[in-house]
């Protein structure tokens, strides 16, 4: 089996097991204030991290092409409170534009 | 119809579909990652909640290790643990084999669905409109998005590039203003976990920055005084 199916299934079976986990655990566990103050602020670290490695990293360089023209026009369409699919939509056509200037 | 419950179907079902056709994005990523599509439909079905299968694609399209792509996966869906806790005395399921079904279904959307609901019955009503309209939409747009993205170009293909940053953008966008609380402190957090993202990447295998980035929760401090309310 590939390592990508792997990771998958792994993934796929650990992230239910963490929802079953909250339905099943006694609450006093979860409700610990340093548990609930690590899991209220781990996605602001990961996702942030997600985005400037998607946006500004091509294996192990820091590149700077039409993702990050993305990213702006996201920016500024999540400031103006555009729904997700606007977001998505005027980023691709940032990226697809820089695409086609620059060859 | 009474008029609550009549408002929490619409807001269960609005919410579904809105948040569901966001699977095309995923499907997309998905691809544009190299997973094939049976890899992106069980992601939607099996793991079923967005952040995570997000995170996954990215590490692997960035040519990160499977441990990596599993570890950023399971970092952010602790979330749906501590989601499950609060939801237990609300939904009440009964029985093991429900209780296996309704955990399924714990996301963000289906928690706030559920704890926005005017009363018990409700919640539970809100919980599971929201979640089937979600779980249908989404995993019919997964799809959609990961056949549609294989038959791209060149320049379709530089758009989903950019789409995929902007996705996580645009996850992590309402933790940095009113939505959560504590704002401040989120985007001292976010700063840092990009921070050290960047800073790691010249020197660390694809995907380990990423997961590396959740040291970046230290800069959120101890835990306040629970304030009686």
């Amino acid at each position: 089996m590939s390592g990508t199916w792997t990771a998958v299934l792994v993934a796929s079976v650990g992230c239910y097991l963490l929802k079953l986990a909250g339905m099943s655990v006694p609450a006093s566990w979860v409700e610990q204030p340093w548990v609930a103050r690590v899991v209220d602020f781990v996605p602001a670290a990961l996702l942030a991290a997600l985005v400037v490695v998607q946006g500004l990293t091509s294996g192990a360089e820091i590149v700077v092409d039409g993702r990050l023209a993305g990213l702006a026009v996201a920016a500024l369409a999540l400031a103006l409170r555009a729904p997700f699919i606007v977001v998505l939509l005027v980023a691709g056509a940032a990226g697809a534009s820089v695409h086609l200037l620059t060859g | 119809m009474q008029p609550d419950r009549a408002e929490t179907l619409r807001d269960a079902v609005g919410l579904g579909l809105a948040v569901g056709l966001y699977g095309v994005a995923f499907g997309a990523a998905a691809d544009a990652a190299g997973l094939d599509v049976w890899q992106a439909v069980v992601l939607s079905a099996v793991m079923f909640t967005g952040a995570s299968q997000f995170a996954l694609v990215g590490v692997v399209g960035a040519g990160g290790s499977p441990l990596a792509a599993v570890g950023s996966a399971l970092l952010l869906g602790t979330r749906n643990t501590v989601y499950g806790v609060r939801l237990v005395p609300l939904l009440r399921p009964r029985g093991p084999l429900r209780r296996a079904g309704t955990a399924h279904w714990v996301i963000d959307e289906t928690t706030a669905l559920s704890l926005a609901a005017p009363d018990r019955a409700l919640a539970g009503l809100a919980f599971l409109v929201g979640g089937a309209t979600l779980y249908l939409t989404w995993n019919a747009t997964t799809v959609v998005g990961a056949l549609g993205a294989a038959a791209l170009g060149g320049t379709a293909r530089a758009a989903l590039d950019a789409i995929v940053p902007a996705a996580f953008l645009a996850l992590l966008w309402p933790r940095l203003g009113g939505a959560f609380p504590e704002p401040a402190v989120q985007r001292r957090v976010a700063l840092g976990g990009a921070v050290v993202a960047l800073a790691l990447t010249p020197f660390v295998p694809p995907g380990v920055q990423v997961v590396a980035a959740v040291v970046a929760v230290a800069l959120a401090g101890r835990p306040r005084r629970a304030v009686a309310s």
